[in-house]
């Protein structure tokens, strides 16, 4: 059966292994992206505990601030799962709605860990003052780098879809864009874990 | 030939919007047993294997829920599983050579 196809609506192609390329292309992506985070993750974890001087993670972490803006970025990774489910149902005001509160959400995330490195500056950790800042500064920031790569792109298609742009047959650019941001989010569960929760006072050796 | 078939990228239905908010709830309610345990004394001990388990349970559930690869084609959840496994490796090798764990 031959459909009518258009610049808007490309008739989809058959591949190689029956899959989308373009979703296997985020997954290969997503995949090796999560080799560089393990790098990074690991040189923090080696460094770990052999700073000589201070100051060191258990005097400047503020683990009740640093779960709530765990907390927002993990309740975006909902709210872009709801933009795409709008766009699945044809929903482009819900999509529109979702888009926007994600965006939202990532940007309140992305201004708090900003405001974590000011005051980790202002109590004299900097990105050259010990292993500590220099690992931590490293990690945490290439994820809000990360982070906000997400926001611009989701920023960009919310607005596609308010000119009227996106179609809901165009589902798949929605569907990439929220791999790419519950990625981000799955990072920061174990940076949060990893980094911040197992250094608080009570179990420093 | 004409190549007009849809590529099947979905092998299973994706859940409702309901089913994605219970999801999220149960991940925030994991997220305050992850910070109250920290502040439990008498959890100490296990502390750092808890919030291992805890935190690989919070990765899961997203990859598998939110990211539906629970609901794809397979050879997805291999693609990122392998850079994954890969990641975890280049950890451990690494934690290995600078004598973490044999100090």
């Amino acid at each position: 059966m031959i459909h009518a196809s258009s610049p808007a609506h490309p008739a989809p192609v058959e591949t190689t292994t029956g899959l989308n390329n373009r979703k296997l292309l985020m997954w290969i992506f997503l995949g090796s992206d999560c080799m560089f985070f393990g790098s990074l993750i690991a040189t923090y974890l080696l460094y770990r505990g052999k700073s000589l001087v201070g100051p060191y993670a258990h005097e400047v972490f503020n683990i009740p601030y640093t779960s709530i803006s765990a907390f927002v970025l993990l309740m975006s990774s909902l709210t872009m799962v709801l933009a795409l489910s709008a766009i699945h149902r044809g929903d482009m005001r819900g999509l529109k709605v979702w888009l926007l509160a994600t965006a939202l959400l990532g940007t309140v995330f992305v201004g708090g860990q900003y405001f974590e490195f000011t005051t980790f500056v202002n109590e004299g950790l900097t990105l050259k003052t010990n292993l500590f800042g220099t690992t931590l500064f490293v990690l945490t920031g290439f994820h809000g780098a990360h982070v906000t790569v997400g926001i611009i792109i989701l920023l960009s298609f919310y607005l596609v879809a308010a000119r009227g742009r996106l179609k809901p047959e165009q589902h798949l650019n929605i569907e990439l864009a929220g791999l790419y941001w519950h990625f981000v989010d799955v990072v920061w569960i174990v940076i949060f874990t990893v980094v911040y929760l197992t250094e608080t006072p009570n179990i420093v050796t | 030939m004409a190549m007009n078939h849809t590529a099947p990228t979905s092998e299973r239905a994706h859940p409702t919007p309901a089913r994605y908010t219970a999801i999220a709830l149960i991940l925030a309610v994991i997220t305050v047993v992850e910070v109250a345990i920290v502040y439990t004394k008498f959890l100490q001990p296990v502390l750092i294997p808890l919030l291992l388990v805890l935190s690989a349970t919070k990765f899961a559930m997203v990859a598998m829920f939110f990211m539906h690869l629970r609901f794809d084609n397979r050879l997805f959840s291999v693609m990122f599983v392998g850079g994954l496994l890969l990641a975890l490796a280049v950890i451990i090798a690494l934690m290995t050579l600078f004598g973490v764990f044999f100090a």
